[in-house]
């Protein structure tokens, strides 16, 4: 695995899920499972769609409630407290009707670190600089996509959750927002992406968690899970079955 | 009394002729209803928006309440307010019946009801697609309900918009506690209801056609502005 390490005594990870299960409308959606995070480089969490893949993202954030079971980071069960050390980026950008700028600002001052030398740095490092000035909504799909990552990293998170965030875009703004988040990962920041792209699993992932009708059908280091996948689930989806 | 035509005419050379009375009391009328604008913005923004984004029981009874006030009848906000401050009332050491102090509070109450339940529902909207990401970031209530407010604001500019538009045309309630009193409460809706009872058709056709066209300028500034805005996607 990747990179430089912030673990320290007071890390928030590894992050630690036991007998997980999330029903709503008498569907069970995540279905007693387990799953062991360790602190260091990227985990990718791969699936089909409705595989469960954005809601254990959010149970792990906690934005949602489980029905039952339990999540820690570093034994701390998962709230507020747990959340603020994190940063969380969604599928579809919600950017504030303002600027490029703006859009920084508003997250630098809800944490009281608000420096427009650390804003311009942020715009810096996302490519977004000449474009602070900016309505954040003209912007393009990636490049809304890059500044709420940038928005996301001044948060200078412990943990980004990633849901898919270049699941609607092309591939040179993919690669832009790829790059960012191979930056971020040798940073030391542990990183969490829900993705369903196999191909960007081989060119990012340090482990796989692949997730299939609410349930973790495999967990493994990179290498082992494309050299030797264990479940028939993971074997399938390596030869490109279609997983329903 | 005139026919139509030479009503019109008159009308149109009270207006180009500066008369003072007249201008006296456009000036009274743009005052007592932007004033209860702001004041019932002041109430109605935050807690259009506290509305929205809050959950607690009761409080679907609460929107219907709100909902209904925005058709309160004029007349009786009118009888209440003067019933408060009438000499005999709980605030009558005020002193401020048939002033345009009293005017602008019973316009007040009949405009915040509209503002707080169309800013309720604008927030409301807004804050379905903001609200996981606030929560996301840990965005106290506080700073969630201005951030909205801003983000929103002009949509809120419609809102406002709304409530003038009631404000401005309203005629019950400022005739009861302000008394249409000549150089101290006379409205544009007040004399226009005077001076037709009056036979003065010139001077109400001339407030009537000077009430139409401050609706229309209002209007159109506040659309101009929301179009400019939608263009520069910060609406």
């Amino acid at each position: 695995m990747t990179t430089a390490t912030r673990t320290t005594a007071t890390s928030i990870l590894p992050l630690q899920i036991r007998n997980l299960r999330f029903v709503r409308d008498s569907r069970t959606l995540i279905d007693d499972l387990e799953l062991d995070l360790g602190s260091e480089g990227l985990t990718m969490i791969l699936g089909a769609n409705g595989s469960g893949k954005s809601l254990l993202l959010r149970l792990i954030h906690g934005l949602l409630t489980p029905t039952s079971g339990s999540i820690t980071w570093a034994g701390v069960p998962v709230g507020d407290s747990t959340r603020s050390r994190q940063a969380m980026v969604f599928q579809r950008p919600v950017l504030l009707r303002r600027s490029t700028a703006a859009n920084i600002d508003f997250v630098l001052k809800l944490k009281k670190r608000f420096d427009p030398a650390r804003r311009d740095q942020l715009l810096e490092q996302v490519n977004l600089l000449e474009k602070s000035r900016q309505p954040a909504r003209l912007l393009s799909g990636g490049e809304q996509q890059r500044l709420i990552l940038a928005r996301a990293l001044a948060l200078e998170p412990e943990v980004l959750l990633l849901d898919e965030p270049t699941a609607s875009l092309d591939p040179a703004s993919t690669l832009a927002i790829e790059n960012i988040v191979n930056a971020t990962r040798d940073s030391g920041t542990k990183i969490i992406f829900v993705s369903h792209d196999i191909h960007q699993a081989q060119r990012l992932a340090d482990d796989i968690v692949l997730m299939h009708a609410g349930k973790v059908v495999e967990h493994a280091p990179i290498s082992d899970f494309f050299s030797a996948p264990v479940s028939e689930h993971a074997q399938g989806y390596i030869r490109g079955d279609l997983l329903t | 009394m005139p026919d139509i035509g030479t009503a019109f005419s008159m009308a149109f050379n009270l207006i180009f002729s500066l008369n003072a009375d007249l201008l006296e009391i456009i000036g009274l009328s743009l005052r007592v209803s932007l004033s209860a604008v702001v004041l019932s913005s002041l109430i109605g923004l935050p807690l259009g928006a506290f509305l929205a984004i809050s959950r607690f029981p009761g409080r679907n009874f609460v929107l219907v309440i709100v909902n209904a006030l925005m058709g309160l009848p004029p007349v009786v906000v009118g009888l209440i307010v003067y019933l408060y401050l009438s000499s005999s009332g709980p605030l009558g050491w005020l002193q401020i019946l048939y002033t345009p102090a009293a005017m602008i509070i019973a316009q007040t109450l009949l405009i915040a009801p509209i503002v707080t339940a169309l800013t309720r529902q604008v927030v409301e909207d807004l804050n379905s697609e903001y609200e996981e990401q606030f929560r996301s970031l840990g965005v106290s209530r506080s700073s969630q309900i201005s951030a909205l407010l801003f983000d929103a604001r002009f949509s809120l500019l419609t809102v406002a918009l709304a409530g003038f538009g009631r404000a401005i045309a309203e005629v019950g309630a400022v005739i009861i506690v302000g008394g249409n009193i000549n150089h101290l409460t006379r409205v544009m809706t007040s004399a226009i209801a005077l001076e037709t009872s009056k036979g003065n058709l010139a001077q109400a056709l001339a407030l009537g056609i000077i009430l139409l066209t401050i609706a229309l300028i209002v209007n159109a500034l506040v659309m101009s502005l929301r179009s400019a805005a939608s263009r520069q996607a910060f609406a």
